[in-house]
């Protein structure tokens, strides 16, 4: 069953101008490797080249960040609504 | 490839750099709101960095849900954000570089000793590589541009 992962506004331009999109996985983790596979541009911007998610995304499962939750491992149905929500930073040179 | 113009509304600048002004000496923050290239208003939001608000910003998760719903109920969208940067130059630092999401405009203001002075806009290439910096320009709310 497809969960469904609601985009912001920076990502739309990956995802056909779609603010919700539907992805399949047990947890966060498999859930954005399946959303990925569909709209590879977007991972770029969600992961270091390392393959961790960058510090300045946080993701949702209903109203809880993962980070408080199992992060990546966390479980997820079909029943949740898993958001990207950005956090804006940045500061002048030291 | 020369980016096409950002337009700001006169009324959005005045908020900007009237908030620029008001932070300093620390960085000041917020939201871009408008329709396609046209930056209608300035939606200031608090600086939430625990780095040191002197130097850096952060704009929260729960304030950056705020912007996209204040865009959302003036029929509007959400187009980028704004920074000050307190006696330094309007430029990106690699801080903002390595901290940058894609298609939204970055607008940097520039206030030394208390006073605001340049404004410029940047976007982030595609290959998160650098900013490239966009022309702005101001124009009052019933339309006729002005460099």
């Amino acid at each position: 069953m497809a969960t469904k992962i609601l985009i912001p506004t920076p990502l739309r331009s990956y995802t056909a101008k779609r603010d919700v999109v539907e992805a399949e996985g047990a947890t966060v983790g498999e859930l954005l490797a399946n959303m990925t596979e569909q709209y590879t541009d977007l991972r770029k911007h969600l992961y270091t080249n390392e393959g961790t998610l960058r510090s300045f995304v946080n993701i949702y499962v209903n109203d809880d960040d993962i980070r408080y939750l199992e992060k990546e491992q966390t479980p997820v149905t079909s029943d949740d609504t898993v958001s990207i929500i950005p956090s804006v930073a940045g500061g002048r040179r030291s | 490839m020369a980016l096409p113009k950002l337009v700001i509304r006169i009324a959005a600048d005045d908020e900007i750099r009237r908030h620029g002004k008001e932070a300093y000496p620390n960085e000041s923050c917020g939201a871009l709101l408008g329709r396609g290239r046209v930056v209608t208003d300035a939606m200031p939001l608090p600086n939430t960095s625990e780095e040191g608000s002197r130097r850096r910003f952060r704009i929260r998760p729960v304030d950056y849900c705020a912007a996209e719903r204040r865009a959302s109920e003036m029929d509007a969208e959400l187009l980028g954000f704004y920074h000050s940067h307190p006696d330094d130059l309007a430029r990106p630092s690699q801080y903002d570089l390595d901290h940058a999401w894609p298609t939204f405009a970055y607008v940097i203001l520039a206030v030394e000793g208390g006073e605001s002075t340049a404004l410029r806009s940047w976007r982030l290439r595609e290959d998160r590589s650098a900013f490239d910096e966009e022309p702005v320009a101001l124009e009052p709310a019933d339309g006729v541009g002005e460099e």
